[in-house]
């Protein structure tokens, strides 16, 4: 939890939750695991606020509670993920991947899963179906059973999981879904037990639910009454009653790592290789655990046989096409032997690395020049140079050469290494290289990255604040006008009522808008270099 | 002998002119005993006391320097905003990140109207702002329970609050009154809304109705609690009186003659 990581998290907090929940988050996060008393005492905050905020953390999975330290008899305590708070900065991504991968139904199942923290089945086939019905025309709507397929392919595919169950602490409550076998309730378990040490996380449950969306009606009287009964009988009909359903971010993450790589093979190669790698990529998917360095090994029969049909290529093609991949310095694609023809893997964790440092390149080079970029490239191929050789390497002249790798070195993108040639490190006999070291620059990336996505969100709050009372006269006039039009005004009036905004007016929220959709669209694309990062520095910490 | 050697490190720079000083001594002993204590006397060693020579103690070539090509001191903090000399490269363009930024705007939006949204209180002995009511039209889903099975069990709000208070034989007739009092006012406040919702449309998608969610009991009890500080006592309109309907009907009885 570095200092930036903690301010963007406030700020997400902020925005979704609200500031008390922000309040005690940031105090969570900076604090590490606190019990209930502590928090409130800290941050001067009532106490049913603090519970009610740390039940929406929780609901959210930002949150993990936990017996305390000194054994089951201690209070509960908690513990803020700032990962998680993280994610939310992703979840437009998420979503959109949804929905073209299953379209509108699965972009609203995931939506509303996203927003609501976990679910169950039926609540959340029963709200989506709502929301379609919606959407659609009149008369028609939007049956259970299409929502419930979406969800089960959803489930298949292992987009969304159970909630882990829960461990017990001491007196508190025992838990966990009723289908679950034998899960050994363990008194005080002292890690807190993941969602995949369920055994049957991604079993759906035995529920029928037969129905079609409600379309809402605002005059329909009868119905609203009646609503408050009508609801309770309904939920008591689904029997997946503490069986609760969350969106697996890995899995979004593997497929944007996928994503990542064949995109790369398309720009750097061509779109053939890129499907030829798509395929590859497709076969493994279900054989590949999270962390693997590279796929299982897959010969080349089996690739062509897997080919999608409009990419027909001749099967001497295929073999030509493999071996440029493999030839290529980006080292996508290895051959790990000789049996069916070729085997041959995607070697996940180089890829993830050549993908880091063709982002730190560019980011030199967007910054300081090509010719610093220049230098940067030479440093992280040939490791360790002198000063000089640099300047020969490089081909730039001493002075400006001099010039650009002080201004790197001042940026900590370049470090200066010290081997001493006396034992006691006398300075007119130590030489001093110069070299780049990729992973703890890409951590620097990475922090410089969660600032700027911080700083964004912070002049869009200026921004809004700035105007605040022109936007609040602008949503007054729509409503005035969408309430006129709906009640049958004439033409004039509307006219009236939108000449109430001067053109000045108009110009400046025209320009506000356009500012405000400008800053969050950078931080949708900020992300993505956010997780290229993230993905990198993960790959590498596990072994 | 020591101190001598030492006064002579601080004018020089380099051991080799050392050691040429001391060729005449040659003794072992002195001389490792002069590179011992090269560190301690290092901060003496550049500037300071050399006699108005800026002199280095390594070799400024191996850096690229020279005397006369010194790079620049800094003269005071960094620029809080420094200059760009490169401006950034344009941002993608598409549909695809439209789409994402539409979506992002939108959950923003919603995620502030659930319930999870939580507002710091605001006092309740106020009058009710006229823009609060509108407001709380808004809210999807007003209040929310959590699975309790889920979350450790200090997290649920105290109903124990009404025992703290001493318990007279008053209470219990008031306590289930005021149950039914509530019931009766969430009917009449969703009567309430749905009468003024049908004048002003929405562009949020509503989810299903608030009855769907019970409400937290603990909360209302202790807001009935508030309300019991008033002249109006909660017993005076009991759910089961027919209050209207029954006294037309006496007096339409008690009018014959």
């Amino acid at each position: 939890m570095t200092a930036q990581e903690v301010r963007l998290c406030g700020l997400l907090l902020q925005e979704h939750f609200g500031e008390v929940v922000e309040r005690i988050g940031t105090h969570l996060l900076r604090g590490g695991a606190q019990n209930l008393r502590t928090i409130a005492n800290e941050t001067n905050t009532p106490l049913d606020l603090v519970k009610k905020s740390l039940c929406v953390l929780v609901q959210h999975g930002a949150c993990e509670f936990g017996s305390g330290r000194r054994g089951p008899g201690s209070p509960v305590e908690y513990r803020a993920s700032c990962e998680r708070v993280l994610r939310v900065l992703r979840y437009p991504r998420y979503i959109y991947t949804a929905k073209t991968l299953y379209g509108d139904t699965g972009e609203l199942i995931v939506e509303e899963v996203l927003q609501r923290g976990h679910m169950t089945m039926s609540n959340t086939v029963k709200t989506v179906a709502d929301r379609l019905t919606h959407n659609m025309e009149e008369g028609r709507s939007m049956e259970y059973s299409e929502v419930v397929s979406a969800f089960s392919k959803l489930v298949e595919t292992h987009f969304l999981q159970r909630c882990p169950p829960v461990a017990e602490m001491g007196t508190a409550a025992t838990s966990t879904t009723p289908a679950t076998p034998s899960t050994p309730a363990a008194p005080a378990s002292t890690s807190p037990p993941t969602a995949e040490s369920n055994p049957d996380c991604y079993k759906l449950p035995h529920v029928t639910l037969i129905g079609r969306g409600k379309r809402r009606r605002s005059s329909d009287d009868s119905e609203e009454q009646r609503g408050g009964k009508k609801a309770k009988m309904d939920s008591e009909s689904c029997g997946d009653e503490g069986i609760y359903w969350l969106v697996n971010f890995e899995r979004f993450h593997q497929h944007f790592r996928d994503q990542a790589i064949i995109s790369a093979v398309a720009s750097k190669l061509d779109q053939t290789s890129s499907e030829i790698v798509r395929t590859m990529l497709r076969m493994s998917e279900v054989t590949t655990t999270q962390t693997a360095a590279y796929t299982q090994p897959l010969s080349a029969n089996e690739i062509f046989r897997s080919l999608p049909p409009n990419y027909s290529i001749s099967r001497p093609i295929l073999d030509q096409y493999l071996s440029l991949l493999v030839d290529d310095p980006m080292e996508f694609v290895g051959k790990s032997g000789d049996s069916g023809g070729g085997m041959y893997v995607v070697n996940l964790q180089r890829a993830l690395a050549n993908l880091a440092r063709a982002t730190l390149e560019s980011v030199v080079q967007e910054r300081f020049g090509s010719r610093s970029a220049r230098i940067f490239r030479l440093l992280l191929r040939k490791r360790h140079l002198e000063q000089k050789q640099v300047e020969d390497f490089a081909m730039i002249p001493a002075k400006e050469a001099k010039d650009m790798l002080y201004t790197l070195l001042s940026e900590n993108l370049v470090q200066l290494q010290e081997i001493p040639k006396t034992p006691d490190h006398a300075p007119s006999r130590t030489f001093y290289l110069y070299t780049v070291n990729q992973l703890p620059t890409a951590r620097l990336l990475l922090q410089h990255c969660y600032k700027t996505v911080a700083n964004l969100i912070e002049r869009r709050l200026f921004e809004t604040k700035e105007n605040k009372r022109l936007l609040e006269k602008s949503q007054r006039i729509e409503a005035i006008l969408a309430s006129l039009q709906a009640s049958g005004a004439e033409p004039e009036q509307l006219t009236e009522v939108e000449e109430m905004i001067t053109a000045p007016e108009r110009q400046q929220l025209e320009a506000l808008r356009h500012h405000i959709n400008k800053l969050d669209s950078t931080e949708n694309q900020v992300d993505e270099t956010v997780f290229l990062l993230e993905s990198y520095i993960f790959s590498t910490k596990t072994k | 002998m020591l101190r001598k050697q030492r006064v002579s490190f601080s004018n020089n720079a380099g051991l080799k002119k050392i050691q040429n000083r001391n060729s005449g001594t040659r003794n072992k002993d002195t001389v490792i005993a002069c590179w011992k204590q090269q560190p301690t006397h290092s901060a003496d060693m550049a500037g300071g006391k050399g006699r108005g020579i800026a002199a280095f103690s390594f070799n400024i070539e191996s850096l690229g320097l020279s005397r006369g090509n010194m790079p620049q001191t800094r003269e005071g903090p960094n620029k809080l905003y420094p200059d760009v000399e490169f401006k950034p490269v344009p941002l993608k363009e598409g549909e695809d990140e439209d789409y994402m930024l539409a979506l992002k705007q939108e959950i923003r939006g919603t995620m502030r109207l659930l319930p999870h949204n939580i507002k710091p209180l605001a006092g309740k002995g106020d009058v009710e702002r006229y823009k609060e009511r509108y407001q709380r039209q808004n809210m999807l889903d007003e209040e929310w329970t959590p699975d309790w099975q889920l979350f450790p069990k200090e997290l649920m709000p105290q109903k124990k609050k009404l025992n703290v208070k001493p318990v007279g034989a008053k209470k219990k007739p008031i306590k289930v009154s005021s149950k039914e009092k509530a019931d009766v006012l969430s009917k009449l406040d969703e009567l309430e809304k749905k009468d003024v919702k049908s004048d002003e449309e929405k562009e949020e998608k509503k989810t299903t109705e608030e009855g769907e969610e019970e409400e937290i009991e603990g909360e209302e009890l202790e807001e009935e609690e508030l309300e019991e500080e008033n002249d109006y006592i909660a017993s005076y309109f009991e759910d089961g009186d027919d209050f209207g309907a029954g006294s037309d009907e006496n007096m339409d009885e008690g009018a014959t003659y």
